[in-house]
């Protein structure tokens, strides 16, 4: 475990000094984060009764989203674990006394962590002062904010279990820009990253809060937005954690396969 | 104590010909060609030996090197390191060996040379203490103390190779892999690296098996070579084997190469 947490480390401390990428980052969420409430706005002046959350409660989904966007965004993978597999600097990491699946998910995890330490402060401070209803508001309870913190970190342990699902398969391909391209467009869409889940129609809605994407930036969003509460999100809860632990036994299965299969190429 | 017993190695090579009309064909039937890599290799590396491994571009060296570390598993043959296989319980097995690839790199490319080590030290469960007098020597050895504390990225060629052969004997390993440690460097590099695994071999008692292109390696390092061409082990003996009294172990090899058609 230890070991683990040195990769956690020095993958986070490694993070923390690309100051000039974070300050990009926030300034485009900004903007990211204005465009999309406007947009919102303009629907919700046409007829505000037929839309499932308040506006209020979208502007609070948008900004949370924006804040810990680097958490969420299944494309975010990390460009070194690709490209150590592409050219074989992996040869590497196999001759280390560890497991590949635990180390690249410990380093995952610490590169979104580290990102989203940078960038979430100005963000949320920025929009708890911004005029109502297109600020941030508080979360409905104490409760509900506990609820909250908990179901964003297992929404980041699945999408981090969702990527290295990519990862492993890339030992199985000649190029992995196939398999990511498809990957980050399904979690783009059935995620709620372009639009939040309650806005599809009500069958497909049904069906997507099943899939491991909703369980990502979902439930934590619309915990927060107060979409979400009581069994339902206990429910959504369960349910994250069954696909958090479905997903890494699946991690570690191909894991176990590419490791007596893989051929590392060239001299 | 490294044995190795009729090793096999194939590669499935895809194969085509130029052009559109053949890659076009090769979307609904491709063609494989298999190459033996390694085709029935024994040899037998003693407690403290420096061996050195050479033979033409695609003989077979990495591919050794990579069967013995763990990395690859071969479908033939048996091979036994310090009692254990490789490639079974690659991670139980990988704590005893140090492994260099010339070619690639193992340090962090962002952060200083030391955060690299100090991730190594989390690796390897290596105590507080054993670290410290490990890195001490090691960077007296190599003469890291100037490189220690600048990210991998600003160093030269030859400085990031001493921190890669530093950072591959933190754990202090029994058996040392180089594959091709000295490519790229100038000639300064090139003697300090030598330098450093004699020294390495003869006061540590490390096993070292080298795979090199540069018969100047060969002729300052090690007394027995194993020549592999085409898969198959040609030679285990000296360098005065290849070079009869003759003067340039270059020309030797050159002449050995044609002389099996390699």
């Amino acid at each position: 475990m230890k070991k683990y947490l040195a990769f956690f480390r020095l993958r986070f401390s490694m993070g923390l000094q690309y100051r000039a990428a974070a300050f990009a980052g926030v300034v485009t969420q900004f903007a990211w984060a204005g465009m999309e409430i406007m947009m919102f706005r303009a629907f919700y002046r046409t007829d505000a009764a037929s839309f499932p959350m308040t506006f209020q409660a979208t502007c609070a989904y948008v900004w949370m989203q924006q804040a810990f966007l680097t958490l969420f965004m299944a494309w975010m993978m990390e460009n070194e674990i690709f490209d150590s597999i592409v050219n074989g600097n992996i040869s590497y990491e196999l001759c280390r006394p560890v497991s590949i699946y635990n180390m690249w998910f410990s380093r995952s995890l610490a590169n979104r962590l580290s990102k989203a330490v940078l960038r979430c402060l100005p963000i949320l401070l920025v929009a708890a002062f911004l005029p109502a209803p297109y600020g941030l508001m508080l979360p409905a309870s104490p409760l509900a904010f506990l609820f909250f913190l908990f179901t964003l970190f297992a929404g980041v342990g699945v999408t981090v279990a969702f990527c290295m699902l990519v990862y492993m398969l890339s030992f199985f391909t000649i190029s992995p820009a196939g398999i990511r391209i498809v990957a980050v467009s399904m979690v783009e869409f059935l995620s709620g990253a372009t639009i939040p889940l309650p806005f599809f129609p009500e069958k497909v809605r049904a069906f997507l809060e099943l899939l491991p994407f909703a369980s990502m930036q979902n439930v934590p969003l619309r915990i927060y937005s107060g979409n979400l509460s009581g069994a339902a999100a206990g429910r959504a809860l369960f349910l994250q954690l069954f696909w958090l632990f479905a997903l890494i036994g699946l991690g570690r299965l191909l894991d176990a396969v590419a490791m007596k299969k893989v051929t590392i190429q060239g001299g | 104590m490294i044995t190795m017993q009729h090793v096999c190695k194939t590669y499935k090579v895809s194969k085509r010909d130029a052009g559109f009309t053949s890659a076009f064909k090769a979307l609904f039937h491709k063609e494989y060609e298999y190459i033996h890599a390694l085709d029935d290799v024994s040899f037998t590396i003693s407690d403290g030996e420096m061996v050195g491994y050479i033979g033409p571009n695609g003989a077979g060296k990495s591919s050794t090197i990579k069967i013995l570390s763990g990395i690859l598993t071969p479908e033939e043959g048996t091979c036994l390191v310090n009692g254990l296989i490789p490639w079974k319980n690659r991670i139980e097995y990988v704590k005893s060996i140090g492994v260099v690839f010339g070619q690639r790199t193992q340090l962090w490319w962002d952060v200083p040379i030391l955060d690299s080590f100090e991730l190594l030290k989390e690796i390897y469960r290596i105590g507080d203490a054993d670290y410290r007098r490990n890195l001490a020597l090691l960077a007296e050895m190599l003469q890291l103390s100037d490189l220690l504390r600048t990210p991998a990225r600003q160093l030269s060629l030859g400085q990031r190779m001493r921190c890669e052969l530093a950072a591959s004997l933190l754990h202090g390993p029994r058996l040392l892999f180089l594959d091709e440690p000295t490519i790229g460097l100038d000639a300064v590099s090139k003697l300090a690296v030598r330098e450093f695994i004699l020294q390495l071999n003869r006061e540590k008692k490390t096993t070292v098996l080298l795979t090199t292109h540069d018969m100047q390696d060969i002729e300052a390092l090690t007394s027995r070579i194993i020549l592999i061409g085409k898969g198959s082990i040609l030679l285990d003996g000296n360098l005065e084997d290849i070079k009869h009294g003759t003067d340039s172990a270059e020309a030797a090899l050159a002449d050995f190469y044609r002389s099996h058609n390699l």
